[in-house]
């Protein structure tokens, strides 16, 4: 499904990506794993051309999107993302928020959007807030409804970029469900996340990066319990 | 000192008010057309196009007003011929007042639309952009909504300060309320008076306008 090779990125002289190689076949889950700074978030943004690698391919279904001539635009539908915090339009309600890619990127009649923008705020349950504008909602609520805004686009794969940190505790879990019902239905998932439970529970592999590489990666009953490096066993023990 | 001088010729006055607001609404519409556009040329990510807006915005507020309004009714038509601002609508001497003020506020203007635009956060253009929007949709769609809200109370300050900078045209003849004023204060010999009535419809019209803006602020406010 996505397949990055050989990537690489610098922020100025600040080697952010030391040649990432990762596949995630169709309707797997991954998490990314790793202590701060270790380059999860700009990973995850090169895999939509948020940013752009500076060497190294990134494969969307065999397709090299990384390659000179496409119409980027476009090809940032082919992944949903969300993020940390959110990001809704405050000067749009719910369905505004949902609507607008359907209608402006994709071309779609107003009417038409509206209807498919109901059917994913039904599926994070959050129909009867369609009216609503974000400050009008929590946090966890207001994750959804970002969720419901990549869901509505059909992508094909969807980047999640610790898309339960900024919350409350106890509003974690009505995301997480979310996306554990997403898994279930078969998306294409990339998590970046601190929620080790939920990776457990969910992914097919668990990955863990450090100082801009990939260390070590397995399906989590393996990293959890028996990782073989060092510095994986390091991070788990100290937010296990 | 005789005030009824002012009783007598408030008309005159009045008039000169007209032609001060008319000249505070053109140079504030061509200030803000103006400044939008270089406080976009400000945010490019062409380093011409940048330096092009920024050398405009040192110009303009690096020299004087008063100097710009005499360089573009004294100065240009040397160079252009002397009827460039010969016009059906309005005295020649305020068309060149209101393009001289309207080019000085769009360099102020500009820094207030940049710095409204740079003050949306950068998650917002980064969803839009993720959703597949234009640079150019996520301008208008994403990050000009919201800078909107942002830019209303200093432009309303930019406003009053427009009204009262028009004085500085009546040193080109445009008979404005300062030049009225002055006009009348020399026939008569009562300076004292007609200042005093000119500064009393100035601070008349800037207080209309601060209330109008501080009712702006307060609708945004509530909104948000
Ligand atoms: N736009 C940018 N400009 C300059 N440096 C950046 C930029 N984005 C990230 N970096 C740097 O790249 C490195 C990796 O950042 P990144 O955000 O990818 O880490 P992360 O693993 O997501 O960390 P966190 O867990 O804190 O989110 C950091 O050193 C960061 O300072
Ligand atoms: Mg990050």
């Amino acid at each position: 499904m996505i397949k990055v090779s050989g990537l690489h990125k610098h922020f100025g002289a600040n080697h952010v990506l030391k040649g990432i190689d990762l596949e995630v076949p169709q309707g797997a889950v991954y998490c990314i794993i790793g202590p701060s700074g270790s380059g999860k978030s700009t990973l995850l943004r090169c895999m939509n051309l948020l940013e752009r690698p500076d060497k190294g391919h990134v494969f969307i279904d065999g397709k090299d999107i990384t390659a000179a001539g496409h119409d980027v635009d476009l090809l940032r539908t082919e992944a949903g993302m969300v993020f940390q915090r959110f990001n809704l339009f405050p000067h749009m309600t719910v369905l505004g928020n949902v609507t607008l890619a359907p209608v402006k990127v994709r071309k779609i009649p107003k009417k038409d959007a509206e209807k498919q923008a109901y059917e994913v705020l039904r599926r994070v349950g959050l129909e009867e807030k369609a009216l609503a504008y974000p400050r009008q909602l929590s946090g966890g609520q207001q994750q959804r409804v970002a969720i419901a805004r990549a869901l509505v686009m059909k992508p094909k794969l969807f980047l999640f970029d610790e898309p339960t940190s900024a919350l409350d505790p106890e509003l974690v879990g009505e995301v997480l469900d979310v996306m554990k019902d997403m898994a279930k239905e078969g998306a294409t998932m990339v998590v970046v996340t601190h929620e080790m439970q939920f990776a457990g529970e969910v992914a097919d592999e668990v990955v863990f990066m450090d100082e801009g590489a990939i260390v070590e990666m397995g399906p989590p009953g393996v990293m959890f319990s028996r990782p073989e490096n060092p510095r994986t066993k390091a991070f788990l023990d100290r937010i296990l | 000192m005789n005030y009824s001088l002012l009783l007598q010729h408030y008309d005159l006055l009045l008039i000169g008010a007209e032609l001060t607001v008319v000249m505070t609404v053109g140079s504030v519409t061509l200030g803000v057309i103006l400044g939008t556009v270089l406080g976009l040329m400000r945010l490019s990510a062409y380093r011409p196009v940048r330096w092009l807006a920024g050398l405009y915005l040192q110009i303009f507020r690096g020299t004087p007003m008063l100097l710009q309004i005499c360089f573009l009714y004294f100065a240009l038509p040397q160079i252009f011929g002397p009827t460039i601002w010969s016009n059906p609508f309005l005295p020649d001497a305020a068309l060149a007042g209101i393009v001289a003020l309207g080019l000085n506020s769009g360099a102020y203007i500009a820094e207030i639309i940049r710095s409204g635009i740079q003050g949306v956060d950068v998650g917002q253009t980064e969803a839009a952009r993720a959703l597949g929007l234009s640079h150019f949709q996520t301008m208008e769609l994403v990050v000009m909504p919201q800078a909107f809200r942002r830019v209303i109370p200093p432009l309303c300050n930019e406003f009053i300060v427009l009204l009262k900078d028009t004085s500085l045209v009546s040193a080109i003849g445009a008979k404005e309320l300062m030049y009225q004023a002055r006009a009348m204060g020399a026939k008569y010999y009562e300076y004292f008076v007609f200042m005093v009535g000119a500064a009393i419809v100035y601070f008349c019209l800037t207080f209309v306008l601060t209330r109008v803006s501080g009712y702006i602020e307060r609708r945004l406010a509530v909104s948000d």
